[in-house]
């Protein structure tokens, strides 16, 4: 396990770390695609070559995805890869999420897009299909761009069901589909929405980012458009289909990433934010917050994170975990700061400072 | 009839390096029209100034002569023998 990679996607281009003493050190490569935003990245490690795929977006030439069969020394684009049919009426305006499938469908890779849509590869990435039912659904005409457009941010397979797989949507909510894509359930059940005048309805939650227990698969916890007066975090125990608060021990409710440790089931990473009013570090501290008990109770984590008063929100996909025992765990933030810890979050260290603001971050141990 | 199609500098990887790209058309051929035969091998260089819909990219400008398609009637703006098109990306957009 001593060789790794961390791939850093940035308003201006991605970065790539690369580390061959056990996560102890890194050394930067990049930028790539420099005038390009990076807000999408996977990592692929189910085939014999780890492949990186990236969704970058140029304002002035728009959305395009490249993969790297060789860690980034070579790319080839995807050209039209995803694409709106004709019919929609759409144009792919950015790739928010590029999303493996699980092992036993080696091929499958999906992509969350903006506007918000799923589509689906069955050719690992050189062609993608449009899940129409997804974007056909009755509800769609409601759903509404949030603060960084109307985007499919999250997609979540299930890893023993292929059948089985989670989006979210800013603003849509969650949605559950159990028959591979065919037909689709708003899955917000109990995710409050206090910048709605209903309560808890049956879509239309701003949900940040959601992350699934590779353990437990049904188990996963969620970051919610929060409030000092309604839940932030909520943990589902049934794939979806109901959520409860699980925020207690959080000093705010409101964040955007969430990720689930790849081996300790109950064990998540949050970065929590004072306010939607006021979006800095809670208390003004660079701090990660982990649960170990399913998010009843959550603690803070700050060895080797800076001490003095902070301001580097850091956004929902910028938060991952590497595969690694322990795992390692990285975040950036929107300072182009980028730290990371090989111990599940115990210590940390800064991986690089001084980047363009961070969107995404993706790891993987490439041996074992 | 030939017109010139000129390229930004972001572009011409995408169009095997060159700036200045000869494209023959038939006299009362659009702007769309030459682009659609600029682009016909050349899906990267395509989908960087047009969208899957075929709408010209909001960040970039097109023009003929020294007219902004924008200004005239986009896409549909005829084009004469000799006249060069230059594609450029807006100040807007960066």
């Amino acid at each position: 396990m001593r060789d790794a990679i961390l791939a850093i996607g940035t308003r201006k281009g991605l970065f790539l770390a690369r580390s061959r003493d056990g996560r102890a050190t890194w050394q930067m490569q990049g930028p790539y695609f420099g005038a390009n935003a990076v807000y999408a990245i996977g990592v692929d490690v189910r085939g014999e070559q780890t492949r990186l795929s990236v969704g970058t977006s140029s304002e002035h030439w728009g959305p395009s995805l490249l993969h790297s069969d060789d860690l980034g020394t070579s790319w080839q684009e995807a050209v039209d890869a995803v694409r709106f049919p004709e019919g929609t009426d759409a144009a792919l305006a950015r790739i928010w999420q590029l999303q493996p499938a699980g092992a036993d469908q080696p091929d499958v890779v999906y992509a969350g897009a903006e506007p918000a849509a799923l589509f689906r590869s069955d050719d690992r990435g050189r062609t993608f299909t449009l899940v129409e039912a997804l974007w056909r659904h009755p509800t769609r005409s409601r759903w509404a761009p949030g603060y960084g457009g109307e985007c499919l941010h999250t997609v979540l397979p299930h890893p023993d069901d292929p059948d089985t797989i989670v989006v979210a949507v800013s603003t849509g909510g969650a949605f559950r589909s159990t028959d591979g894509g065919l037909t689709w359930t708003p899955a917000n059940t109990g995710i409050e929405t206090p910048f709605l005048p209903e309560a808890s309805p049956e879509f239309g939650q701003c949900v940040h980012k959601i992350a699934r227990d590779p353990v437990r698969p049904e188990q996963m916890f969620l970051q919610n458009h929060g409030r000092t007066d309604s839940a932030g975090v909520y943990r589902s125990t049934d794939g979806g289909l109901t959520w409860t608060p699980a925020s207690d021990g959080l000093p705010h409710q409101f964040g955007f990433p969430v990720a689930a440790h790849p081996h300790r089931s109950g064990t998540a990473y949050l970065f929590p934010l004072v306010a939607d009013a006021d979006r800095v570090p809670a208390e003004r501290r660079c701090r990660v917050y982990r649960t170990t008990d399913a998010g009843r109770s959550w603690d803070a984590l700050a060895d080797g994170l800076p001490a003095a008063p902070h301001y580097g929100v850091v956004l929902r996909d910028a938060m991952c975990l590497d595969q690694g025992t322990p795992a390692g765990v990285y975040f950036g933030n929107r300072n182009g700061e980028v730290y990371a810890s090989r111990d599940d979050g115990d210590s940390w260290a800064l991986v690089a400072g001084h980047l363009p603001d961070v969107l995404c971050v993706r790891a993987a141990v490439l041996e074992g | 009839m030939d017109v010139t199609v000129w390229l930004a500098g972001a572009l011409r990887p995408h169009a095997g390096g060159r700036t200045r790209v000869p494209v023959q058309v038939s006299p009362g051929t659009t702007v769309g029209g030459v682009l659609d035969r600029l682009f016909a091998d050349a899906p990267s260089l395509a989908r960087r100034v047009r969208d899957e819909r075929g709408t010209l990219r909001r960040h970039v400008n097109v023009f003929v002569g020294t007219t902004n398609i924008r200004d005239a009637a986009g896409l549909d703006t005829p084009v004469g023998d000799g006249i060069e098109i230059s594609v450029l990306p807006a100040t807007s957009g960066g």
